[in-house]
């Protein structure tokens, strides 16, 4: 799908569509984060506020506390991504004669555990704080509202039956025990799009979706 | 420089739960009462329109109605000997930054607390003896009974719609609620709400060891409620995103669904948005209010003098105000004298997670409290004896509306990501539910609240500095419940159990809630307390002190219904005995 990127450049693109791939890949159950677009989420992200740690309390002295006293990179999360992408991608063309996204889907995995646990040593910041932001953005890329950029196709949300925007019909739904709701689920970008109905309270119709009866 | 303005009858610095009552009862004076508030207006129709409020990633993780950290924050340390640094992100807590305050994306437990929470020092002493006490304790009674609180109770309850069904209507027991709770003087002014299949299960499992489930109180309308003031809220449809949301329906109890429409309309009543105080301005012996200073919206630094300042700008700024302003004496834990920041608590969570092959929840369903719960194990409703801890936790099998970006479930040893964390979220997301251990927290000597020495917000003020670990009383009583939780999930009998039990040490960077209690706390002895039981400073009777912050330990219960009730009593004690003749009123 084209996408104009506003902040990420092409290699920081095929980095992330990688290892998005490795986090939720695609499967038997449906797409993953690549197909999801989350590679568009994380750029939108990075554009936005956030990416520059708009809300976030940014002045000094900076210094590393304990896992509880959390975040505390002098480093905005657009700062943290391109360092780390670029640190990231320099060692495995060192170590593996190739930059991430190109090397084999074991190797990849081998690596986002090495970041995960703080095993990656990069020249200049920890690859655990890179790694926690990453999984932390593939997963709101992957179930936040498609409104931005991400679950595409709602991939996120029929794989766990999530019905997004609510209907207003659940307080008796609520009595039918242990009877699956499922749903074509609803976006506020389908609502926008004139894809999905609402009712007068702006609530969503939802469409039943026939089960087959399990054998 | 700073401008001057004329004088006003009554400050109300914080217009959020607390303030926005209080300037509505005081309001019917007809003294002239300006709330200063230091975020925007609201206005719910268009800030919650639907679909744009069932957005998680927005309300959950970027909402502007919570506090703008950029500008102000606080900074953490587990214990003493490490150095305090900034909250630089939100995490275990989401203090708001509008008109309404976190009462617009609060969840609607409406709980009361148990009679036992105001006293539990000395009743604690007469039960099990000083033994029992937990090391460097600083609890202690409220120098308030649940008996003179009730009537407030009731009055909140009719302003904030709780649907829920009586335990104890003026002492006979009823069938369905919950027998532990104090004495009520009348019924709930809603109905209870309806029980899911979790909470079905839950209740059943519960019933067959002898515990008495009940509905838990809520204030999400379980009908279509007039308040006392007038306001009208609708039925809540159980559409989830209710949790740090703000309710498209306006069947959330609220601020701005509750009262500030009607407060609005007082011509003596004025509301001032975009408005942070900065301090009291004290007269030069330091006995007395003259008003308040705060940074307007234009960056000018206004004084407005005024008789009666009331602080309700929430646990953390009640306390940090006072600091900046040298009302009180700071609390010095090491030789453990002086009472400002003193109390700091929070409360205890863990939870007990069941994963079923055949049975499904549809988790997405709920919201506004929706919850089953029992007070079997809350308080001193069981015995103590033994156990070496006080206090307890209520039970609970809550349908909050499960989200996908924070609310997937996985059974323990999952990885935390791949194809094998994929195919267990898409499994178990809908076949799960968990029991919640809710639990209270004792304050000691390690944990407060002072100023911190090295950062400084946005107008080069100290930041509130925040120093708290859980103690073994909440190591013990978290795995007290976590066992009584256990019990229960047995008789459910799920495929597969995950325990998650209170953390080691307190981390401020997972959400856990925003029932921070403390640091300006009211008791019968000025030595161990900021404010007498009206909520008014011992050392300067034209300030009173309103909200969590007066809490000396925290209840297991959530803190919302007592802060509404304590703000109803302390403007009735304003309205009744201190205007009529300013004096402490103790
Ligand atoms: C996600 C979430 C869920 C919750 N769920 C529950 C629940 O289910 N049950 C429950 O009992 N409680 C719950 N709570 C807690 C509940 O929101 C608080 O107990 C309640 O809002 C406290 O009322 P308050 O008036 O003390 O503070 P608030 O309602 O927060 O109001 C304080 C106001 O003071 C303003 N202010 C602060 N500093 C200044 C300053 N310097 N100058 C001017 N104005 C200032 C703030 O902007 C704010 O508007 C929840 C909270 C959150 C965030």
């Amino acid at each position: 799908m084209a996408h104009a990127y506003r902040f990420l450049t092409q290699p920081e693109v095929k980095f992330l569509e990688a290892a998005a791939e490795r986090l939720i890949p695609a499967d038997h159950l449906g797409p993953g984060a690549r197909e999801a677009g989350v590679a568009c989420f994380i750029d939108g992200q990075l554009a936005s506020p956030w990416g520059l740690h708009g809300r976030q309390y940014r002045t000094g002295p900076w210094q590393e506390g304990t896992p509880e006293q959390g975040f505390q990179s002098p480093l905005t999360p657009q700062e943290i991504y391109r360092a780390a992408i670029r640190e990231i991608d320099q060692h495995c063309r060192m170590e593996h004669a190739k930059a991430f996204p190109f090397l084999e889907a074991a190797l990849q995995d081998e690596l986002l555990r090495q970041m995960e646990s703080d095993a990656l040593p990069l020249p200049s910041i920890s690859s655990a704080l890179f790694f926690s932001l990453l999984l932390r953005n593939t997963m709101e890329g992957f179930f936040a509202d498609p409104l931005y950029g991400g679950n595409r196709g709602k991939a996120g949300w029929r794989l766990i039956g999530f019905p997004g925007v609510a209907a207003a019909n659940y307080t008796e739904e609520l009595d039918h025990h242990n009877q699956s709701y499922q749903v074509e689920p609803v976006s506020i970008l389908d609502i926008e799009q004139q894809r999905a109905q609402v009712d007068a309270q702006g609530y969503a119709k939802h469409i039943k979706l026939r089960v087959e009866p399990k054998a | 420089m700073t401008t001057r303005l004329p004088p006003v009858d009554i400050l109300v610095v914080g217009v959020g739960v607390a303030g926005s009552i209080l300037c509505k009862e005081l309001a019917a004076t007809g003294l002239k009462i300006v709330g200063l508030e230091r975020g925007r207006m609201l206005d719910p129709q268009h800030d919650f329109a639907m679909p744009y409020a069932h957005d998680e990633l927005k309300y959950d993780r970027h909402s502007d109605i919570l506090q703008n950290l950029s500008r102000e924050t606080l900074t953490f340390r587990n214990h003493t000997q490490q150095k305090a640094l900034p909250m630089r992100e939100m995490g275990s807590f989401k203090p708001g930054e509008c008109v309404g305050g976190a009462g617009m994306h609060w969840g609607a437990h409406a709980r009361r607390f148990l009679p036992w929470d105001f006293e539990l020092r000395s009743r604690t002493l007469d039960r099990y003896g000083a033994a029992h006490m937990p090391a460097d304790w600083t609890g202690q009674d409220w120098g308030l009974t649940y008996e003179e609180l009730e009537p407030y109770y009731d009055q909140f309850e009719h302003i904030y719609g709780v649907g829920g069904k009586a335990g104890n209507l003026e002492g006979a027991l009823q069938p369905g609620g919950n027998p532990f709770e104090g004495v009520r003087s009348r019924e709930f002014p809603n109905p209870e709400s309806q029980r899911t299949y979790a909470g079905t299960l839950f209740a059943e499992a519960a019933h067959s060891l002898g515990k008495t489930p009940f509905q838990n109180p809520t204030a999400a309308m379980t009908s279509p409620y007039t308040n006392l003031y007038k306001m009208t809220l609708g039925q809540c449809v159980r559409g989830g995103f209710c949790n740090s949301h703000g309710c498209a329906m306006g069947a959330k109890a609220s601020p701005l669904t509750t009262v500030i429409p009607t407060l609005a309309k007082h011509p003596n009543f004025e509301l001032r948005t975009h408005t942070n105080v900065t301090r009291v301005d004290m007269d030069s012996d330091g006995k007395r209010a003259t008003g308040v200073t705060y940074i307007d919206a234009r960056g000018r630094e206004v004084h407005q003098p005024a008789d009666l300042v009331i602080l309700a700008s929430y646990t953390f700024n009640n306390t940090r105000l006072l600091l900046l302003s040298g009302i009180g004496k700071p609390y010095d834990p090491v030789a453990n004298q002086g009472v400002v920041g003193r109390n700091y608590a929070y409360q205890t969570g863990a939870r007990v997670a069941m994963f079923f092959d055949d049975k499904v929840f549809n988790p997405f369903m709920g919201g506004g409290a929706l919850t089953t719960s029992i007070d079997d194990y809350n308080g001193d409703n069981f015995d103590h004896a033994g156990l070496g801890f006080i206090g307890g936790a209520y039970l609970a099998a809550q349908s909050n509306g499960a989200t996908p970006i924070r609310s997937i479930s996985v059974p323990p040893g999952t990885p935390r990501w791949g194809g094998a964390w994929k195919e267990a979220a898409a499994q178990h997301y809908n076949r799960n539910f968990s029991i919640y251990a809710h639990g209270g927290c004792q304050s000691r000597r390690g944990n407060y609240l002072d100023l911190d020495p090295t950062y400084r917000d946005a107008h080069g003020q100290p930041l509130l500095r925040m120093t708290f670990d859980w103690g073994e009383n909440e190591q013990r009583l978290s795995a007290y419940a976590i066992e009584r939780a256990l019990e229960i999930a047995k008789v459910i009998n799920p495929s597969q159990l995950g325990v998650h039990p209170l953390s080691k040490t307190y981390s401020i960077v997972p959400y856990q809630s925003t029932h921070n209690v403390g640091g300006a706390a009211m008791g019968a002895d000025p030595a161990t307390s900021v404010v007498n039981k009206y909520l008014q400073s011992w050392d300067v009777p034209n300030v009173f002190v309103v909200g969590a912050s007066a809490f000396p330990q925290n209840s297991a219960n959530p803190p919302t219904l007592t802060v509404g009730a304590l703000a109803c009593w302390a403007a009735d004690a304003i309205k009744d005995e201190y205007l009529a003749r300013p004096r402490p009123l103790v």
